[in-house]
């Protein structure tokens, strides 16, 4: 097996009493595709969180080509990064929103700015043709001057993946990118991502959509109740889901609401 | 009897008004500066602090917005200097007041802007690579901004009328070049009849520019 770029070891987090995750265990190899299924409140988006610390975890450890992430362990003291320190650590982990979370006061070109003057300190010139490359990409050449509110959520989502990808991350985390989308619009969404990993993108994808994770992902995890309940090759994972009540049943309630 | 209206008075001390006008404006700008001040860094300090920082942060703003402006003015001007055996101008004196005043209320107004900014943009800007400045600069005071833009509208125009309190403690603006016309030339209505269309058109002038505003930092371009 190769190296792996995000290894993920005991990895534990409880909110209160409530415990999220519970001992996740997890390897992505360089330019793998890795869908998360799983169904509501099983720690999915909670781990894609963790990974670049938007929550902190208790237990465990999380590290991004070799770097271990939110905590310097230091003999048996664990102690949290800085929000400063974590700062460029975080531009190297790209992530998408459900909810798109633009910058609203910034156009679309601006917010794929942003990050490479502020965060890569690429001169403004530079910038510019490398965020009009990719949202050119992402087939908005034609909205660069728009705000989010004049975008369809479509047009927003795109946007959100180039601002992210444009960072040039060593992974990119997609968080459910199309749950807060109109049906006719997952399909263009869909689409730049499946461009993205066909170009050997590292992508961690929690997702709901079955033929994404199918076709898109080389790999499926399916997480329940906080642990990773089946890892595998994602054909395979589907194939023989019969032979698991718990993926059997999960994937029965999605077949309904689709 | 008949009452003859005669302007000619009012025409002669013009400059009165014109330059109380002036005064007025000046007033209200720098208050408004230095209440802008101290409103968003207590709203910042409120916002992160603990338990004794937001108490002491709450019986200012409390104090302030339960004490009528006038008693205020007074306090400021002649409370303090004679209980501290120091004095300081009248003018001095009303822009500390007023800017106290504004200062509580946009204590409140930048508070429920911060509470406001969608988590999910602090989530993005972190996302991003921004540093805890970078997304106080970059995306925390401008979306919050533009979220409290109309409530601040709304705090200029008030302040800009409470100006004319400044009248008590003889400080040359607006109301005191009326009120100074009026008392040496007996011309009252004369006197307001003019003064009350200056009041009314700054006010106008002020909201229309701050629609304009408004409009051109809107998160919904129409």
């Amino acid at each position: 097996m190769p190296q792996s770029l995000v290894q993920i070891r005991g990895l534990k987090k409880s909110f209160g009493s409530l415990r999220v995750l519970d001992g996740i265990d997890l390897d992505v190899a360089k330019g793998e595709a890795v869908c998360v299924i799983g169904p509501s409140g099983s720690g999915k988006t909670t781990l894609l969180r963790c990974i670049n610390l938007l929550e902190p975890y208790d237990q465990g450890s999380i590290k991004v080509d070799g770097t271990e992430i939110g905590y310097e362990e230091g003999g048996s003291t664990r102690k949290r990064r800085s929000e400063r320190a974590l700062a460029p650590i975080r531009a190297d982990i790209g992530m998408v929103f459900q909810l798109f979370n633009l910058f609203p006061h910034l156009t679309a070109l601006e917010n794929v700015m942003l990050g490479l003057t502020k965060v890569r300190g690429i001169s403004k010139a530079e910038a510019k043709d490398r965020a009009g490359h990719w949202l050119n990409r992402v087939g908005l050449s034609d909205k660069l001057q728009s705000l989010p509110s004049q975008l369809s959520g479509g047009q927003q989502q795109r946007v959100g993946i180039a601002r992210a990808v444009a960072m040039g991350p060593k992974v990119l985390l997609l968080d459910e990118i199309t749950s807060a989308l109109d049906p006719e619009l997952v399909g263009e969404v869909l689409s730049v991502v499946q461009g993205l990993a066909r170009d050997g993108m590292t992508m961690i994808v929690v997702t709901h959509e079955m033929t994404f994770a199918r076709d898109v992902g080389s790999r499926i995890i399916f997480m329940d109740e906080g642990r990773v309940v089946i890892d595998g090759p994602s054909r395979d994972v589907l194939a023989n889901a019969s032979q698991n009540e718990r993926l059997k049943s999960f994937l029965a309630r999605i077949e309904m609401k689709h | 009897m008949t009452y003859h209206f005669n302007f000619n008075f009012v025409w002669r001390y013009a400059d009165k008004l014109y330059w109380g006008l002036v005064l007025s404006l000046e007033i209200a700008l720098i208050s408004i500066l230095i209440g802008m001040v101290i409103g968003l860094s207590l709203a910042l300090a409120y916002t992160g602090g603990n338990r004794w920082i937001r108490s002491a942060i709450a019986a200012y703003v409390e104090f302030i917005r339960n004490v009528p402006l006038l008693l205020l003015v007074y306090l400021v001007f002649y409370g303090i200097p004679s209980a501290g055996g120091f004095a300081y101008d009248a003018l001095t004196s009303f822009i500390a007041t007023l800017a106290l005043y504004s200062g509580a209320y946009l204590v409140e107004v930048f508070r429920a802007g911060l509470d406001a900014i969608p988590k999910g943009l602090i989530d993005a800007g972190k996302a991003v690579g921004l540093t805890p400045w970078q997304r106080f600069i970059h995306v925390r005071m401008p979306t919050m901004f533009r979220i409290v833009l109309p409530s601040l509208s709304n705090v200029y125009v008030s302040l800009f009328k409470d100006t004319s309190l400044a009248y008590v403690i003889a400080v040359p603006e607006l109301t005191y070049g009326a009120n100074w016309i009026k008392t040496n030339t007996f011309r009252v209505i004369e006197v307001w009849i003019v003064v009350w269309p200056m009041y009314l058109a700054t006010c106008y002038a002020l909201i229309y520019a701050l629609r304009l505003l408004e409009r051109r930092f809107s998160l919904v371009r129409r």
